[in-house]
């Protein structure tokens, strides 16, 4: 009945040993496993007819296809699109996983903080090693923005450094605490229809409202689980966006 | 005061935050909105704008989260 359980790593098969460090194949490594196996199989069956008409599967590899593909040419503009597999995989990942996880005794890979700050890592990583290598020490240029008064420029730029370091926190912790929230406020819906149930059968008339509940919240969680994959693609546009034209 | 009370008490604190990024996100997505049903044709074209926003406001009630989360696993 402990909602934070269902996080628990399990390890399937451990390896060994590294300096006092388990090398394990967990549950986690499983899933992740499962979803990229998923996907590539998705893009490989969806395209390999080619069809002219497209039939059921390939336009659904199509219009995710087109769907990051418009979000990423509006926001870095047509030199981003070199970005376009950085970013679509990033998007197909979180969003397969997210789907996996919500469904009844899986296990949500997101929900672990070192699965999301090691995607926004990559992402932060990846700003700062592009801009630079285009712009030089000029890609510093994004925290002078233009435009703004001498006597506030220090304070202004002084946010900007801080908004900047800021921002693989917010991206990880983002889709972490979104998905990690939606699963313990369904595990805790789901204990009000265990706990009311066991009262007989006055107990299960009332526990009709948390169940009704509980498929209201897993709608809601598939919202959330494709809107969080789109933010934290869209915001890997814009950090990207940063670094391919550098100094606003 | 106990630490472990002070500790639970400080998690319930931080979690105000998360009201004043409630209501930024409300601002967001309300006056969307109301400009979208001004002028529905320019509405799509603004909804990654729309997302960007929603993101940003609401990583500042995620960071009190984060502390609240922190308070009362980590510390």
């Amino acid at each position: 009945m402990d909602p934070i359980h269902q996080f628990d790593v399990a390890k399937l098969y451990v390896f060994g040993h590294v300096g006092g460090a388990e090398i394990a194949f967990t549950i986690s490594a499983l899933y992740m496993l499962m979803s990229v196996a998923l996907i590539a199989l998705l893009m490989i069956g969806a395209t390999r007819q080619r069809a002219l008409v497209p039939g059921r599967l390939q336009s659904a590899a199509e219009i995710s296809y087109e769907f990051v593909a418009t979000t990423l040419e509006r926001t870095t503009g047509p030199e981003g699109m070199k970005f376009f597999p950085l970013v679509f995989s990033l998007f197909m990942f979180i969003l397969t996983v997210n789907l996996i996880g919500l469904i009844p005794y899986t296990f949500a890979v997101t929900a672990q903080i070192i699965i999301t700050s090691s995607l926004a890592l990559l992402v932060f990583l990846t700003v700062i090693v592009y801009g630079f290598w285009t712009h030089g020490y000029r890609f510093l240029r994004i925290f002078v923005p233009r435009g703004i008064p001498i006597y506030i420029l220090p304070l202004v730029t002084a946010i900007e450094v801080l908004s900047f370091l800021s921002r693989p926190l917010s991206h990880s912790v983002r889709l972490f605490a979104n998905i990690l929230a939606g699963h313990i406020t369904l595990k805790v819906f789901a204990g009000f229809v265990t706990m009311l149930s066991a009262w007989g059968i006055l107990g299960f008339i009332g526990a009709i409202l948390p169940l009704g509940l509980t498929v209201a919240l897993t709608a809601l969680e598939l919202l959330v689980a494709f809107l969080q994959a789109y933010v934290f693609a869209i915001l890997t546009c814009i950090y990207l966006s940063d670094a391919i034209h550098g100094g606003h | 005061m106990d630490p472990a009370a002070a500790k639970l008490i400080g998690a319930g604190i931080a979690c105000i935050g998360m009201g004043g990024a409630g209501v930024g996100v409300g601002t967001i997505f309300g006056h969307y909105l109301a400009a979208a049903l001004r002028n529905p044709s320019a509405a799509q074209g603004q909804f990654g704008n729309l997302i960007f926003g929603f993101a940003v406001t609401e990583a500042l009630g995620i960071f009190s989260l984060l502390v609240a989360l922190l308070l009362l696993f980590a510390l």
